[in-house]
């Protein structure tokens, strides 16, 4: 199990940050992750690994008009 | 993410150079001008800002003068909105109502607008007693108006009065003249007038960019829901385009005054006619920002090939797209209206954009509508949008997935002078009243108002423009049509209450706020009335869980509103504040606030005006004019805690068909939030918590953003307050709050 946004998510082997966006449905361009506390960079989405236990941050930016 | 990839293999080709001309009678309409007053001034460019002066029109009596701008009003009002307030304070007694010849209608830029080195500078803030409010509305607009008048010589146009003929106010700031003219013949709605003028008053084809015209339609005169145009000569397309002050009824003032159009010509546009404090830090500014754009929009919210209309889908993602009046925050169909779609059907080989040097150029144009009801039935128009306000009020709210009709209902709402956001929640409201039998055929006088059924939809639009039938009831807006129908006897009076989307007279834009109690105080905690340009907290809120308790909402719910209200003051476009980040935004602290762009802003203001702020003193100098509009609405008679009441659809589920649609979050935020046990429940004993609970919390809402805000239990800001913010230097301010302490 880990935590997304303080909200429970299971966790698979192999779950990557992109995993959890798309399980989340996060379609929002302008987001800020962390994963434990780390920043990771859009370009290493698909490669990030998310741990088992894991607290992921996923901060929407504000949008509107 | 899914962020959309540009193809340009997708893009429709259409000819964005044809559409129908309406410049046939030209010459007989300008034959029938007359000159009612004429004056001369000398023109001015602007130094460091301001030029000092505003100009007084009253219609009603023609008097024209010239009128002092203070450094009082540039220390505590700053401009734009703030000059707007000032004005019409002055103008208006506690009785006044919009309707009386002494409501005025201000037009102001601000200090920074018109600059051209950096993105977003064009707004003009326009300001009056509303229709449908009774308080004062402002609603910011793009296009050339503002800056045009400012660089003629004007800081602000306060225009008074009431006319007994239709008149046109042109101010020629290259000649250096003031007229006011009879205009008998001239046409009525928006895309015909702008145009005909835009010929009118230039005096050769190059001379078109230096004209602008402000103008309405038909339904302005018909209705409350009247807006302003605000156009500019597109060269590349070789067509007027407009811009809309749309909210609180504007138009509907400027027509109950008689006034036709309002036409500025200003001179060229060049480099630096604000003649600036250090051209050299706007120049740096400019020049990175434009790189981040350049850089980073295309891979995140495409803003130069979409517009606003890039949050379509991911509003429908997150269950906050309003659909069936606020009912649902999704569809099936929301692909039919989404971003790759107008991304394939909105011009993409000119350059857009509603000021120069703006390149988030956001503005896009959908080319070649052949029009397929109504006066224009047959012409080939271009339509501005829709953004994203448009495509969700006119489009899903109302049930409508048919791009065209979308369009067209864009189209006429455009140019008959109707506001989009507010026909899209007043026609929503309409069509559930229609659903649930509030409304019938009988009563809509023969429309069939089902949702979706864009043909009637149009229809009603169209009875607005000519003031007949159902349409003129509609154009009061959602307060007197629920007052009507209740009055009536045709509806449970709660029901209607509940699901008609407005407070303070106003209708609600287009954001479901059901599950951002945030939100919830960011559309009805608010000056104007629930417009989302205050605060839109929805993500922060409800996806980031970034505002667990109260009092961390209410800070949002104090700088926000505060931080937004600066770019009103002052020229900006909110829009290239946060509609990309630069790359490093991330590592930064308070990343949400986008650091880097409030920098850029400070930067902006002190190289301009050659006041050094930082962005604590940006945020004070909206404070000043923020509680000072509060104030005003207590002088108006509104402004209290009774006034930010919320109607029960923004807080939560009222019928039973939208709580079983979303039933596993309903459930589980009764066991978990309110410790009771949904199984034991029925339907009307769960929707009853959630009311309960839902309520409550909005109250708690309440009462820790009027704490934060400096304001008591009543939501009167506190003679402490004024102190700190410099207005106890107004006795007439002071006496109005010390009525309600």
């Amino acid at each position: 199990m880990i935590q997304v946004n303080g909200d429970g998510m299971e966790w698979q082997d192999g779950l990557t940050v992109r995993g959890v966006l798309v399980y989340r449905n996060f379609r929002f361009p302008l987001l800020i992750i962390t994963v434990n506390g780390e920043l990771i960079q859009p370009k290493a989405y698909d490669t990030t690994l998310v741990p088992d236990e894991a607290e992921v941050q996923v901060i929407h930016l504000m949008s509107g008009g | 993410m899914t962020q959309f990839v540009f193809d340009p293999t997708k893009v429709m080709d259409i000819d964005f150079t044809k559409r129908t001309e309406y410049l046939e009678g030209l010459e007989a309409i300008k034959a029938a001008h007359k000159v009612l007053k004429e004056i001369t001034f000398t023109p001015s460019l602007p130094d460091k800002g301001y030029n000092n002066r505003s100009l007084y029109v009253n219609v009603g009596t023609l008097e024209v003068k010239e009128k002092p701008v203070t450094q009082q009003m540039k220390d505590v009002f700053i401009g734009g909105r703030g000059f707007g307030l000032w004005h019409l304070w002055n103008a208006v007694k506690p009785t006044t109502r919009w309707n009386d010849p002494e409501n005025e209608i201000i037009i102001s830029p601000g200090p920074v607008a018109g600059i051209t080195q950096y993105a977003g500078t064009g707004k003009s803030l326009v300001v009056s007693l509303s229709p449908q409010t009774d308080i004062p509305i402002d609603s910011n607009v793009g296009g050339y108006f503002g800056p045009l008048l400012k660089f003629s010589g004007f800081d602000a146009l306060e225009i008074q009065g009431k006319s007994e003929c239709d008149v046109i106010v042109f101010i020629d700031g290259q000649k250096g003249i003031i007229r006011i003219e009879e205009a008998p013949q001239d046409p009525v709605d928006s895309h015909v007038l702008a145009e005909v003028l835009t010929h009118m008053y230039a005096e050769n084809q190059a001379d078109m960019v230096n004209i602008s015209v402000v103008c309405t339609g038909a339904a302005a005169e018909h209705s409350l829901v009247g807006m302003l145009n605000f156009s500019w000569w597109d060269l590349r397309r070789g067509c007027i385009r407009l811009k809309q002050a749309g909210r609180g009824g504007i138009g509907t003032v400027f027509r109950n005054k008689k006034i036709r159009a309002i036409v500025c010509r200003g001179p060229q546009v060049k480099g630096d006619l604000n003649h600036v404090a250090d051209f050299e830090t706007i120049a740096k500014t400019g020049i990175k920002y434009h790189k981040e754009i350049r850089t980073n929009d295309p891979y995140q919210c495409m803003m130069r090939r979409n517009g606003t209309a890039h949050i379509v889908e991911i509003m429908d993602a997150y269950d906050l797209l309003p659909t069936h009046n606020f009912q649902y925050g999704s569809h099936p169909d929301t692909h039919k209206i989404d971003s790759a779609y107008w991304q394939s059907r909105c011009t993409q080989k000119t350059v857009d954009g509603c000021w120069y040097g703006c390149s988030m150029a956001c503005a896009k144009g959908a080319d070649g509508l052949v029009v397929k009801t109504g006066p224009y039935k047959g012409h080939t128009v271009t339509v501005d949008g829709p953004e994203y306000e448009n495509a969700a009020g006119l489009g899903s709210n109302c049930g409508v997935f048919d791009p065209d009709y979308l369009l067209e209902l864009n189209f006429y709402c455009d140019t008959y002078g109707i506001c989009t956001i507010t026909y899209g929640t007043l026609c929503a409201f309409v069509m559930e009243c229609y659903q649930r039998g509030i409304l019938n055929k009988e009563r809509t006088g023969g429309l069939d108002m089902t949702w979706g059924n864009a043909e009637d939809d149009l229809e009603m639009m169209h009875q607005m423009a000519r003031g007949e039938g159902f349409g003129v009831i509609a154009g009061q807006g959602v307060k007197k049509m629920k007052e009507l129908f209740i009055k009536n006897g045709w509806g449970d009076p709660q029901l209607i209450n509940d699901i008609g989307m407005e407070n303070k007279g106003l209708e609600y834009s287009q954001y479901l706020s059901k599950e951002s109690l945030a939100q919830q105080g960011g559309y009805a905690l608010t000056n104007k009335g629930p417009q989302h340009d205050e605060a839109w907290l929805i993500f922060m809120d409800m996806v980031n869980k970034q505002l667990p308790t109260f009092e961390a909402k209410a800070e949002a719910l104090y700088y926000f509103p505060l931080f937004r209200t600066w770019f009103g003051l002052n020229g900006f476009c909110k829009l290239p504040w946060n509609d990309v980040v630069p790359s490093n935004n991330a590592q930064q602290p308070e990343a949400h606030k986008i650091p880097e762009h409030v920098q850029n802003y400070v930067d902006i203001f002190s190289a301009t005006t050659g006041i050094k702020i930082d962005k604590d003193e940006l945020i004070h100098q909206s404070a000043k004019v923020y509680n000072f509009q509060r104030v005003f609405n207590i002088r108006m008679g509104k402004g209290l805690r009774k006034d930010d009441h919320a109607p029960f659809r923004s807080l939560g589920p009222v019928t039973s068909e939208e709580y079983l649609s979303r039933q596993e979050r309903y459930d589980k935020q009764i066991a978990e939030e309110m410790k009771l046990d949904p199984t034991a429940m029925t339907l009307e004993e769960k929707m009853a918590a959630h009311r309960s609970w839902r309520q409550g919390r909005y109250e708690q809402l309440t009462d820790a953003v009027y704490k934060r805000r400096g304001w008591t239990p009543n939501g009167v800001p506190t003679l402490e307050r004024l102190k700190e913010l410099g207005l106890d230097v107004f006795p007439e301010v002071v006496d109005v709050v010390k009525l309600h302490l």
